[in-house]
């Protein structure tokens, strides 16, 4: 909640931000996608004074962004942690224990899926296939894969990201 | 000119990377320099070479020797005893499961020995960010003749008549989409690559866009000249950074060579390609839903017609393939047709990629003819289930397709027979599983996935898969009622006849394939409150075995107070009491409590 005060303070500051990312894709067609994904990456999730700016900006209203972000599972409204543990739950990684791998996480950091822990270091996230089936079950922590889990292994990994 | 005596090539795919490949390749780039050896080997990073199970692989020319499981320990020895003394290091060889027999060279493996590989030809091969490399293997030789020697009627003509089908699943002949396209009337035309590979179990897009990416931009380029568009755009699963930064760098290349852009070799024609990462909806993979998403809404699918090819992505006629099709595309036109239909069935031509994945030796991935047997892809080139366990089935098609049973592995795949049994092509994506998988949880595990992944836009979809999945839920949790099989049944049958797109019309597959070939299975769970395979928690009880020492660790840690016995004696677990939380499987020092039906 803090961290969200105090970046919603001034809407000022954060149009200023914006405005990279406005120029960027000025005159283009099908931007609004790229620009929420790029404003994602800048805050790590979508505080509702950045919707409402890109709204005002694309001439949007807020209500058809909003229905945008909730629709794809890549965009998020509540802040994130420093790690994103993306646990996949494909088929390959689910007929090799993938279920396992995550339920130790979860208790291991006490979190569910879609959760961050208090000190913000990570958030836990299932994810249905990354495409890595061959080295099953697997987990990515930000943009690395992890393959050929054990409940053994995941400590040492976890203890990686701080 | 600088003698490059030998070439250390090191698999740079997503799988080869999480396993340590780039340690190794740092390693071993430090170790050549550090003996001076730099002006006469070379390492040179690959895409996937599809035998992901062995990861980190190396191949090292000209000898062609395949080295496995490589770890950074090893490089120091690598140099010395490969590069430098030139022989041949036995420990890292590949061995055959069954005979024990290492193996130097990559193509007396049996994982390779069976495959036909032309769209991964280049994979593992070459370096997949040098754009040279690919035109030394023959690359943009296709798109140089689609442009100076055809028009773009023949090239249509061409694809028509190799009998190429979509790769993506539906298997629709990609000639006559292309025909369709180049027949709708506008200046304006559009070509779209559908690289949302969303099936969990699917993994060939992605191998194809990491390890030789050029082969798919060049499909597209002459795909372009044929309908007669003059833009592009690959749409790409946010969740594959790599194949993105891959694919972007071949772009940038291929224009610097003059392939995209202004006038392509002088023929006046123009081609521009972009990349659109997805945002994670697994229903973009169907394409009215993609076009949607390229335009920056929601990702819904809308009713067809009017087709794409009429009108796609802001109106105008567009062509959308699938990565693996669109890299079958150089291959036709420069070895023509004929050549290319040689390979496969009556009905389905060419080759096919699947991911074998699962319960199996080999994971990873294998490029066949069609036509070949379930049976050949599993056991010879698959190597068999692990731990020599026993078959129960094979799933083919993700979310869309069906479970074959055992008595099925003799059928010949290609698009019809697989339809015809019950599943589907689809991407391709094989999940093996023995006898501990149970099928009536795979069904379950499907329907959860397509249910949350429904757009919700129809309701046969939104609300026929959620009542399917709560009645697989509570079979499986040991409360199914009579009725249940003949009620999902009904369910089925209603939700592919009236679902508005592909998502939604072949969501109940995986349960009607299941109940076709494992009827008993759902009754052993509803009559007799029993998970045949001891997958499901609530019918499974735990047992304690003659190992027991009588430590009374399991007592302690039993919320419920469900096991009993004395100190230094046997315990025993009260099934009555006990809520199968597990935890007493967990805490036993001995391994002597069992999960068993």
């Amino acid at each position: 909640m803090e961290q969200e005060q105090r970046r919603g303070s001034g809407g000022g500051k954060i149009s200023g931000q914006l405005q990279a990312i406005f120029d960027k894709y000025r005159g283009q067609q099908g931007t609004l996608i790229p620009i929420l994904q790029e404003a994602q990456n800048r805050y790590g999730y979508l505080p509702r004074e950045v919707i409402g700016e890109i709204a005002r900006t694309t001439d949007n209203p807020v209500s058809r962004i909003y229905g945008i972000v909730t629709f794809y599972s890549q965009f998020h409204l509540k802040p994130r942690g420093r790690n994103i543990i993306k646990v996949c739950q494909g088929t390959a990684c689910h007929v090799r224990g993938g279920k396992k791998i995550l339920n130790f996480i979860e208790d291991k950091l006490g979190i569910k899926p879609g959760d961050t822990t208090a000190d913000l270091r990570y958030t836990l996230e299932t994810v249905a296939c990354i495409g890595a089936c061959g080295l099953a079950p697997v987990l990515m922590v930000n943009d690395d894969t992890h393959g050929r889990l054990t409940t053994e292994l995941l400590p040492w990994i976890l203890d990686r990201y701080k | 000119m600088q003698f490059i005596r030998a070439h250390v090539l090191v698999c740079g795919g997503t799988g080869c990377m999480s396993s340590g490949s780039r340690q190794v390749q740092a390693g071993l780039e430090d170790e050549i320099a550090r003996r001076g050896l730099d002006n006469e080997v070379k390492v040179v990073q690959t895409g996937c070479h599809g035998f992901c199970e062995m990861g980190p692989l190396m191949i090292i020319y000209p000898e062609g020797v395949f080295y496995v499981s490589v770890k950074a320990e090893d490089v120091p020895e690598i140099v010395e005893t490969h590069l430098y003394k030139g022989r041949i290091i036995e420990r890292l060889l590949y061995r055959e499961p069954l005979s024990q027999k290492s193996i130097p060279s990559y193509d007396e493996i049996n994982f390779y020995k069976k495959q036909r590989r032309i769209i991964l030809s280049n994979c593992g091969h070459i370096n997949p960010d040098e754009i040279n490399e690919y035109i030394a293997a023959g690359g943009y030789e296709a798109l140089g003749k689609a442009l100076t020697l055809m028009t773009p009627a023949a090239v249509t003509e061409e694809v028509k008549k190799s009998g190429l089908r979509g790769r993506g699943g539906a298997g629709f002949p990609t000639g006559m989409k292309w025909q369709f396209a180049r027949q709708s009337p506008g200046e304006k035309k559009y070509v779209v690559c559908n690289a949302d590979e969303g099936d969990p179990g699917a993994f060939m897009d992605r191998s194809v866009l990491e390890g030789d990416p050029h082969r798919v931009i060049e499909g597209m380029i002459i795909c372009g000249y044929a309908i007669g568009a003059d833009e592009g755009y690959i749409y790409v699963r946010a969740e594959y950074p790599l194949a993105i930064k891959r694919l972007r760098t071949a772009i940038a290349q291929a224009e610097e060579m003059g392939f995209l852009g202004k006038d392509v070799f002088g023929s006046g024609f123009n081609f521009a390609l972009h990349i659109k990462e997805g945002a994670g909806a697994f229903v973009c993979g169907e394409e009215t839903a993609l076009l949607q998403s390229i335009e920056g809404r929601r990702g819904m699918p809308r009713p067809r017609p009017p087709f794409p090819a009429v009108s796609g992505l802001w109106g105008k006629p567009t062509n959308i393939n699938n990565v693996e099709t669109f890299a079958n595309i150089a291959s036709i036109i420069v070895d023509g047709a004929e050549k290319y239909a040689e390979i496969g069935t009556e009905k389905s031509k060419g080759t096919k990629v699947f991911a074998l994945t699962g319960k199996i030796n080999n994971t990873g991935l294998a490029e066949v003819p069609m036509g070949i047997t379930m049976r050949e892809i599993i056991y010879d080139i698959g190597g068999g289930i692990v731990d020599g366990k026993k078959f129960k089935a094979v799933q083919i098609g993700g979310p869309s397709g069906g479970c074959l049973p055992e008595d099925m592995l003799d059928l010949t795949i290609d698009y019809d027979s697989l339809t015809a049994a019950g599943a589907m092509m689809g991407s391709g994506g094989l999940v093996v599983m023995d006898e501990t998988t149970c099928m009536v949880d795979v069904a379950k595990f499907f329907l959860t996935f397509t249910q949350s992944e429904s757009c919700g836009k129809c309701t046969p979809c939104r609300e026929g898969t959620k009542r399917m999945l709560e009645i697989l839920t509570r079979i499986t949790n040991g409360e199914g009622r009579e009725g249940d099989i003949a009620l999902l049944e009904d369910l089925a049958r209603g939700i592919k006849q009236t679902a508005l797109c592909g998502l939604g019309q072949t969501a109940p597959n995986p349960v009607l394939s299941t109940l076709k070939y494992f009827r008993h299975e759902y009754e052993a769970h509803i009559k007799d409150h029993v998970c045949p395979a001891g997958a499901c928690s609530n019918l499974t009880g735990y047992t304690i075995t003659d190992d027991c020492r009588g430590c009374g660790m399991c007592k302690k840690v039993c919320p419920v107070g469900a096991i009993a016995g004395e100190i230094k004696e046997r315990h025993v677990i009260k099934h009555k009491v006990c809520i199968k939380c597990g935890a007493c499987e967990g805490k036993c020092p001995f391994k002597a409590i069992r999960k068993g039906a």
